[in-house]
């Protein structure tokens, strides 16, 4: 695996010319080889992880857990194509297990998520059952956590 | 009033406070420091190592363990030094569990040096082992390294200092606060310039895993110097264990059953949930070696790229996660150039002389901070040099 992703998977603002030092690789080189990523789909975008609860922005997330009958042919491509043309939905995944489909929807209010499980989802053809849970807080997301920012704390001995 | 003059030990007094530590005393009354100046790593110890002590507590381990150290930890570090670096020692009867490497280091000393006995130190280095040879009523000598020898000991140097009262040769490497690493062709020649003497090595080992490139080789290895070697080393570094405090010699019988009666009557042994953690790490923790080396090796080559890109001239170290540029071209002291660095642009850097004499002229740069933090860190030291 090229290293490049890891390292751009845990810090996506580093640049080329930063990748380049720490791998000890040439930065027009580096620089060929995300816009190959970029353009393949390999890298399919650049976020921020922002801690919503920090602002005074209402935001609410949940995880619902659908059940699904299949489509001849289709399987269930079908449905999650059409899932993720949704806004509301910030995550579509096939599962394994005791249901199919775990979709993460994120709204401004338990009544907006509330509304979009019951006008929208529940009544989806091909849609047999939704099960509903909300988060109620973060801790750990993309593999950050959310907490109070780290201070560094190590002691100055003298080493 | 009680005399204290009287009271006081007349060496303890006369040992000067470290020249890190007066630095950091500058630190102290700083705000927004953007500081690269820590010996230690910024990972966290890794979670399963945390978890065994954790559940070493919750079991109600909380014994003195024997003297040595659990005989299990004794076993994994002879099964680790034997693994990673191709060495034999008796978990038995030659590998002591200490408080930290520093205890290690104490302990070797102290079961070797007497009055009038001469230790060679090579410098710069770690700022203990001068005063523990004081303390045991030896005289350090002091052994300048140059850069133009990327701060490896040649055996030209060594003969220099090399006399009939020679009791202990200090081997530092991988060193701090140079990055400097001894590879094997580096110390066959030390190695036959002592090897029919009754001269001993204390190989500070505590930065073996962080090289990069290369293997670390213990002089231990090589032939003849097994009999004569007291390996110090232990977690804080390669596990990222520094508050544990937990570290180990390893050295002929001979050697080790006299360290013991020190180690014995001043410490009664090593804390015990840290040595049930070491276990673990032991265990289980050689791919978060790797793990961690390979993020210290990308800044390195950052951090070097970075300076050297300013005009900086700075050698490429090999190991630990320092580096040491040369800074003697801006015409201040080293003392001064960190300063100034400090109060003009809020960037804590340690200088050279701290670490001995031939450390003039240089400053130890840590990197074991994250890749932003040195980025600002590099921003502030560019503007700072174009000021001059």
């Amino acid at each position: 695996m090229d290293k490049i992703l890891s390292l751009l998977e845990s810090n996506g603002r580093y640049t080329a010319g930063q990748l380049a030092a720490m791998l000890g690789e040439d930065a027009g080189e580096i620089n060929k080889k995300i816009e190959q990523y970029e353009k393949d789909g390999t890298i399919v975008g650049y976020k921020a992880l922002i801690d919503w609860d920090k602002t005074d922005r209402e935001m609410i997330c949940a995880v619902i857990e659908l059940k699904v009958t299949p489509q001849p042919d289709r399987g269930f491509d079908k449905i999650a194509e059409r899932l993720v043309n949704y806004p509301e939905i910030s995550g579509v995944y096939l599962m394994s297990g005791s249901y199919d489909i775990q979709l993460i929807i994120e709204g401004k209010s338990l009544k907006e998520v509330a509304r979009f499980v019951a006008m929208t989802l529940a009544p989806m053809e091909g849609v047999a059952s939704t099960a509903t849970s909300f988060v109620l807080r973060k801790y750990k997301d993309k593999g950050v956590i959310y907490a109070a920012p780290e201070v560094d704390e190590r002691g100055n001995c003298p080493v | 009033m009680i005399d204290y003059e009287k009271l006081l030990h007349k060496t303890v007094r006369d040992i000067p406070p470290s020249g890190i530590r007066k630095f950091f005393d500058l630190l102290d009354d700083k705000k927004d420091v953007v500081a690269l100046t820590v010996g230690q790593p910024d990972f966290v110890t890794p979670w399963h190592i945390r978890r065994a002590a954790i559940e070493s507590l919750e079991r109600g381990k909380t014994y003195y363990t024997s003297n040595a150290g659990l005989m299990e930890a004794r076993k994994q570090i002879s099964a680790y030094l034997n693994r990673r670096f191709s060495l034999d020692y008796d978990p038995e009867s030659e590998i002591l569990i200490t408080v930290g490497g520093s205890e290690a280091i104490d302990i070797a000393i102290r079961s070797m040096v007497t009055s009038g006995d001469e230790v060679i130190i090579p410098e710069p280095c770690f700022v203990c082992y001068a005063p523990i040879v004081r303390l045991s009523g030896g005289n350090p000598v002091s052994l300048p390294l140059s850069e133009k020898n990327r701060f490896k000991l040649t055996v030209e140097d060594l003969k220099k200092v090399f006399s009939k009262r020679t009791k202990l040769l200090i081997l530092p490497f991988p060193n701090n606060p140079t990055g400097a690493v001894m590879t094997e062709e580096d110390l066959a020649p030390i190695a036959a310039l002592i090897r029919d003497t009754d001269v001993a090595v204390l190989s500070d080992e505590i930065y073996a895993e962080l090289t990069y490139g290369r293997k670390h080789v213990s002089i231990a290895s090589l032939e003849g110097m097994r009999e004569r070697t007291v390996i110090a080393s232990g977690f804080s570094k390669a596990y990222a264990m520094t508050g544990w405090r937990l570290g180990y010699t390893a050295a002929p019988f001979q050697i080790t059953s006299q360290m013991f009666k020190i180690h014995q009557y001043a410490i009664m042994c090593a804390p015990t949930a840290s040595q049930f953690a070491a276990v673990e790490a032991l265990e289980q923790g050689d791919s978060d070696i790797e793990m961690m080396k390979e993020e210290y090796d990308r800044r390195r080559r950052y951090i070097l790229k970075g300076l050297r890109d300013m005009g900086i001239s700075c050698f490429e170290p090999e190991g630990a996660f320092y580096i040491f540029p040369e800074i003697g071209k801006f015409g201040l002291s080293s003392e001064s150039f960190c300063e100034r660095l400090l109060n003009e642009q809020g960037v804590a850097i340690v200088p050279g002389n701290a670490f001995g004499e031939s450390g003039e002229g240089f400053a130890r740069i840590s990197y074991a901070y994250s890749v932003p933090h040195i980025t600002t860190a590099l921003e502030r030291i560019e503007k700072f040099i174009r000021s001059l």
